[in-house]
């Protein structure tokens, strides 16, 4: 950060951890979301 | 211990990367989401003690409130007998009570003590709340579900949606619609993870003395453990005056995104405050109204129309029967992923058109929706009945998922956890005032001779009348006047109770 506070460049390292952290998350939603599309495919069936 | 949790301890490093705050807000939102989810365990818990079948509680004392009283504790002079519905569905209502009172209690807490401790407390009540309730269904007893997952749970719940407002605020000043939209996206996903996740738990663990909710309590109570633990513990909060790189806020003719701050004990105090309070409650009333009766309304409306037979519901089969409801479930599912998909999208696109006009958008179109919803029941357009209600959803989930925004553009930034723990109250009232809405107007109509088929079409009207009153609460909206604003030095003596006083970046 500079003196402001404001953020210079994250690092590469760190975007790697955002991937990480995306897809712990992601991972569990999108099962989530592909079971509920399971189950709303008989509306349209 | 004590020392981790500190706020002083949460300072982002210098580089720390901002796009890591959203999945530990959504770690923990989509662990307490599943509040939403909990009738999944009803029918189970229904047949905790016979297993196979329901045992009813004797009701023959000839003292209605000791019958009435063994039925809701499920014990009758023979032994336990299985627990009713209405005194599980308790369980709701203890949530959305707790949710919002602690909420509103604990606010100022949370901007004070930071993120993580907030996100720490809310797993220990969220998943302690399960191993009660775990201990509850194996003792059966039925006030340790209620004091369990209904009042430390429901407390954690208050904690744990509130802990990240603040925070992502702070790191996406430049987006502060999408960056709350995508936190309490997770809160409308958690029952589509829980649910199901619990559904497949439950058919592990049952077996011919058990039907597999105590041990399914306690193993969902250790995934939401590590899971909040997690979210909790990635945690960082901008040091004071962080922005992102090269941004600049920008100049507000209007007045409508406010720089300075206002106190929380001064943000009720202001018309701004009541009259988002109602922004919030009408638009949740009428969502939550819809949500309660999805699926008993699509199968009344349309009935066997549904599995393409032109006949009412009352004379389907069984088994027509049986489909029509599968057809049904499949409806509310549906509506969750809108609910959730418009807390992102609406959310996000807030950021661009502004807080005002996205809640106009809500209270107009959704207003036409209501409206037009019996029309598309009465030309039997299932699509279009469907299309609208998906609609209607994205805008209800919309409507909490802006709000933190909004908040944050009237009221500043210093109090906005707080300030919207504080206007969690009108969900609580929401939900109490959206089903009962539906749920007795109903009722009246059918009492009158209404057929069932056009039951909900007062109903539909009465909602929308509901979001032009909060079109225009909404209309209403100004800047708040100078007069409400914190002085440099009271934010300067706030900022050091908050731990924020001189903070650069941990080093």
């Amino acid at each position: 950060m500079n003196k402001t506070g404001n953020q210079e460049h994250p690092s590469p390292l760190s975007w790697l951890l955002v991937a990480i952290a995306w897809t712990s998350v992601g991972i569990p939603l999108l099962w989530g979301i592909f079971k509920t599309l399971e189950k709303a495919k008989l509306l349209f069936g | 211990m004590a020392n981790w949790l500190s706020k002083r301890r949460t300072i982002a490093r210098p580089n720390f990367n901002r796009w890591l705050a959203p999945p530990a807000a959504l770690a923990i939102h989509l662990s307490i989401g599943m509040a939403y989810g909990f009738s999944v365990f009803w029918i189970p818990l229904e047949h905790a003690v016979g297993i196979s079948e329901s045992v009813l509680c004797a009701t023959d004392t000839g003292d209605g409130i000791l019958d009435s009283a063994r039925g809701i504790l499920g014990y009758s002079d023979s032994g336990p007998c299985d627990w009713q519905r209405s005194a599980l569905g308790w369980l709701y209502t203890l949530f959305f009570v707790f949710l919002g009172s602690s909420a509103a209690v604990f606010g100022q807490w949370v901007e004070r003590e930071g993120p993580r401790k907030a996100g720490v407390y809310a797993a220990c009540c969220w998943a302690g709340g399960f191993l009660i309730s775990a201990a509850g269904v194996y003792w059966h007893h039925i006030w340790l579900l209620w004091l369990g997952s209904g009042v430390i749970g429901g407390i954690g719940l208050g904690l744990g949606y509130i802990s990240p407002v603040s925070t992502l605020i702070k790191w996406f000043p430049d987006r502060r619609g999408m960056a709350t939209g995508m936190a309490i996206m997770g809160f409308g996903g958690g029952a589509m993870i829980g649910a199901p996740l619990a559904d497949l738990l439950m058919k592990y663990y049952a077996g011919p003395d058990s039907v597999g909710v105590w041990e399914t309590f306690v193993t969902l109570g250790a995934i939401y453990f590590v899971a909040m633990m997690g979210g909790a513990f990635g945690y960082r909060v901008p040091p004071l005056g962080w922005a992102p790189s090269g941004w600049q806020p920008k100049p507000n003719r209007k007045g409508m995104i406010t720089t300075a701050h206002v106190h929380l004990n001064m943000a009720h105090k202001t018309p701004h405050f009541w009259l988002l309070w109602g922004v919030l409650c009408l638009n949740v009333s009428a969502g939550i109204g819809v949500i309660g009766v999805a699926s008993p309304m699509l199968q009344e409306v349309f009935g066997g129309k549904l599995i393409g037979l032109d006949m009412p519901l009352k004379d389907l089969s069984v088994e027509q029967a049986a489909q029509v409801a599968t057809i049904a479930a499949a409806f509310t599912g549906l509506l969750s992923l809108f609910n959730i998909a418009g807390r992102i999208v609406w959310a996000s696109l807030s950021d661009y058109i502004g807080r005002k006009r996205t809640y106009f958008l809500f209270f107009s179109l959704g207003a036409v929706l209501y409206a037009s919803a019996p029309f598309a029941g009465e030309i039997k357009n299932v699509a279009l009945f469907v299309a609208i209600f998906c609609l209607i959803l994205t805008m209800y989930g919309g409507g909490f998922a802006t709000i933190p925004a909004y908040l944050a553009d009237i009221f500043g930034t210093q109090f906005v956890g707080a300030i919207h723990g504080r206007l969690l109250t009108a969900w609580s009232t929401a939900g109490v005032l959206g089903p009962v809405l539906v749920n007795y107007l109903r009722e009246y109509q059918v009492g009158l001779g209404v057929p069932v088929a056009q039951a909900y079409n007062t109903t539909m009207y009465v909602l929308a009348g509901l979001l032009v009153i909060g079109f225009f609460c909404n209309l209403a909206m100004r800047p708040v006047a100078a007069k409400y604003y914190m002085s440099d030095n009271e934010l300067a003596t706030e900022r050091l109770m908050a731990h924020e006083g001189g903070l650069e970046s941990r080093n």
